[in-house]
């Protein structure tokens, strides 16, 4: 494939960069638990199913613990505890923490060494969970195996799960490789994650484990049947982020949309939740061996995407230290780009093939996710097929790894059923037609698509170096990132924040940590 | 007379009215599918319908392109429209009548209930507006607050309230089994409850709303795709203009 000439020694300044800005952020993290990452922790022990209205136990355990303060011991103390006093089972003491007599405060008497020791198996059967379903997901992919790159990936959102099987499968049919099934829009303000299987929601439908399973099914379903790997993707994301990494691991998801900045920007959440947050959903991940998709894509619907674009490079950066520090390898960071330059600009085109051919070089071993044009789309729907080809060529040319497919109808609906079918059929068509393309020219050195990608990786380090001197934290503030601007206290989920005790206790990230 | 006044579909010739259609149907591809196919268009007033393309999109459906003459006509005369009111106007002429009024006028904009998508408040109210047109934040006319998105109707009100809003701009994007029609609705409700509907401008905006459904749920005015800042500035600035005058009329 033809190659661009990159300043290797720049772009590792600007790892370097990153790495720092984030090792900064470790020791907020490091100092802090939230009731997300605790509530997790619960789940992994096995403290499932929820009252008559709906609310999960974990939250019920959770929300009691933190009313008496006792967050910053970690949940996983207070189980361990309950076993080691004579609790026949975690759910037991679940319940009887949530719901029974107010629960004694943690004292010097409390025996850490029996605590510790009470929660070896149920630790261990945890992690068990995690790894047999990655077991499971590696013989059924190397079975049936996957399709070439780049990889074609759809999204179905009806609200219903049982339609969006149906729109599963029938993409899977149709050629999608991936198929991720849009979160209802209200979601990732919610700090519980609903049970059962759902059928109403706008925008898309609430990510519940037994949601997943549905999806799951389908998906192993058409799979087996046409011989060929359809990969399953939903979000961890919002203030549940690890709590749903935590179920995609054990329901057997084989990407994330996972994003250590994304809640900040977009969904106001606080800064250090999303990044304990992140932290912890990203040890999951990357023991389960799940993609990440990061958010990128989304600086350019707020922020110009020509004036913008080394925005865009910076945060990918960063977003890789974070995914480093929280163990997760190159080949699981799914870093996200997209094709957002209003298309009536003079080789609009030349500009989105730069970025494009700069970040696949960059990052050459990540599997890479590009995202369609959806800002200028309008109601012309023939128009608008023509400028995701345009997409599709670009794709195809510079070796994305991941396509999220435009859909023509972007600015008119949720996508029907004709809508990706008539998607997929134009990818698969530029795909093939275009495949070896690239390994037939070479880039012109001092050519306009070589300057501009020059230019995004200079603005990147410049911007990289701004915010290592005055932090991400003062960054955010000042609106580095999307244009939009946060603070260190305000935020959603900022009242969900603890800090942790001496004797914080929660061996299943213990050993994520201790993996490495 | 009248005929002069029916419209029909303009493909190739006058009054042939030659239209496409597409969309898929429960049933795989076969002879029987295509007459099917047929049929679904003939009942939607196409004459010699032609099916050009039958194509399996999923383990049970068929996709289909049709062209045909459509038997259908519109009379223009029939047409009623509810007009925005407002004279399109330039920049420096919203300008110029926001230094008549001799304040600033207040626009508090948000997307509310539990859609998350800022796309259509941004691109109105943001200083970096859209295609090219720079949003209300960038006049000296105008006081804009983005509350952006996932506001519930309480808080907006309350908000509006607080900054003393001419106008309120809500954003809807998601219209799903019509959730946009029940919180705008709700909102007017709420600002009638509270007693200050009169003393606001209500302006609702999204890809699915135009004058008419904002009208049929108590907003003044309603703007669909494609809204540029400009013209949304030019009708808050002439309905506040006007407003003031008729406030101030009878004192004097």
């Amino acid at each position: 494939m033809a190659r661009l000439t990159v300043d290797t020694a720049k772009v590792e300044r600007c790892r370097a960069l990153a790495a720092g800005i984030a090792r900064d952020v470790q020791s907020t993290i490091d100092a802090h638990t939230t009731v997300g990452l605790e509530r997790t922790v619960a789940r992994a022990y096995g403290v499932e199913g929820a009252d008559g209205d709906g609310t999960p136990l974990s939250n019920a355990l959770i929300d009691r613990l933190h009313k008496q303060d006792f967050i910053g011991f970690g949940v996983a103390y207070f189980l361990g505890r309950a076993l080691a006093r004579g609790a026949q089972s975690i759910q037991e003491a679940a319940e009887q923490l949530a719901f029974g007599a107010a629960i004694v405060a943690p004292s010097d008497r409390d025996d850490v060494t029996a605590i510790r020791a009470a929660l070896t198996g149920p630790t261990e059967a945890a992690l068990a969970r995690i790894d047999d379903a990655k077991k499971e997901r590696s013989a059924m992919r190397s079975r049936l195996g996957t399709g070439p790159l780049p990889l074609k990936y759809v999204i179905v959102a009806t609200g219903n799960i049982h339609d969006d099987a149906t729109q599963a499968k029938a993409a899977a049919f149709a050629g999608a490789d991936i198929v991720a099934v849009i979160r209802a829009t209200a979601q990732s303000l919610l700090d519980y994650v609903p049970e059962g299987p759902t059928t109403e929601g706008f925008g898309g439908t609430f990510a519940t484990q037994e949601n997943f399973k549905i999806i799951r099914r389908a998906l192993d379903e058409i799979s087996t049947g046409l011989g060929r790997y359809v990969q399953q993707t939903n979000y961890s994301s919002g203030l549940c982020m690890s709590e749903i990494a935590w179920m995609a691991a054990v329901e057997r998801l084989d990407m994330l949309l996972n994003d250590a900045m994304y809640g900040i920007l977009f969904r106001d959440i606080n800064m250090v939740r999303t990044f304990v947050d992140q932290y912890f959903s990203r040890r999951i991940i990357a023991r389960s061996g799940i993609i990440i998709n990061t958010g990128e894509d989304n600086y350019l619907t707020t922020a110009d995407a020509v004036e913008r674009a080394h925005t865009v490079l910076a945060s990918q950066f960063i977003n890789e230290a974070f995914a480093i520090r929280a163990g997760l390898p190159v080949e699981l960071m799914g870093l996200g780009h997209a094709y957002e330059i209003d298309p009536w600009i003079e080789d609009s085109f030349l500009l989105e093939v730069a970025q494009a051919q700069l970040i696949r070089q960059v990052f050459d071993r990540h599997p890479i996710k590009w995202m369609p044009p959806t800002k200028f789309k309008t109601g012309d729907i023939f128009h608008s097929h023509v400028h995701d080809a345009m997409f599709n060529l670009a794709g195809v040319m510079t070796g994305q790894s991941i396509e999220l497919l435009g859909m023509f109808s972007e600015a008119i609906h949720t996508p029907l059923l004709m809508d990706r079918y008539l998607s997929l059929k134009a990818a698969k068509y530029i795909f093939n037609t275009a495949r070896h393309f690239a390994d037939e020219f070479e880039w012109k050195p001092d050519g306009k698509i070589a300057l501009r990608a020059k230019e995004i990786l200079d603005n990147a380090e410049t911007l990289l170096l701004e915010v290592d001197k005055q932090s991400i934290w003062t960054s955010i503030a000042n609106g580095v990132f999307a244009d939009v601007k946060r603070t260190r206290t305000g935020g959603k989920g900022y009242a969900g924040v603890v800090k942790r005790e001496p004797s914080y206790t929660n061996p299943i990230l213990d050993v994520l940590e201790a993996a490495e | 007379m009248s005929e002069k006044n029916l419209l029909r579909a303009y493909g190739d010739r006058e009054g042939d009215g030659m239209v496409q259609l597409s969309f898929t149907l429960a049933i795989l591809p076969s002879d029987r599918a295509r007459e099917a196919a047929k049929r679904f268009a003939e009942a939607h007033g196409l004459k010699n319908p032609l099916v050009v393309a039958m194509e399996q999109a999923s383990p049970e459906h068929s996709y289909f392109v049709v062209y045909g003459h459509s038997t259908h006509s519109v009379d223009l005369d029939a047409i009623h429209v509810e007009e925005l009111g407002a004279q399109a106007l330039g920049r420096d002429e919203i300008e110029a009548l926001g230094k008549k009024l001799g304040r600033k006028i207040v626009v508090v904009g948000a997307c509310t209930g539990s859609d998350a998508h800022t796309v259509g408040i941004d691109a109105i109210l943001n200083y970096k507006g859209f295609r090219g047109e720079k949003g209300l934040e960038s006049y000296k006319a105008f006081d804009a607050h983005n509350l952006g998105a996932q506001v519930e109707n309480t808080e907006l009100a309350q908000r509006a309230r607080a900054l003393g809003a001419d106008a309120i701009l809500v954003s809807q994007i998601i219209t799903q089994r019509d959730c946009h029609k029940e919180n705008g609705r709700a909102l007017v409700e709420l600002l009638e409850k509270q007693g200050w509907r009169d003393r606001v401008l209500l302006l609702f905006g999204g890809p699915r709303i135009d004058n008419k459904l904002a009208r049929s749920i108590g907003f003044d005015a309603g703007f669909g795709t494609g809204t540029t800042p400009t013209e949304v500035a030019a009708y808050i600035v002439q309905q506040v203009s006007e407003r003031e005058t008729s406030r101030q009329a009878p004192k004097m």
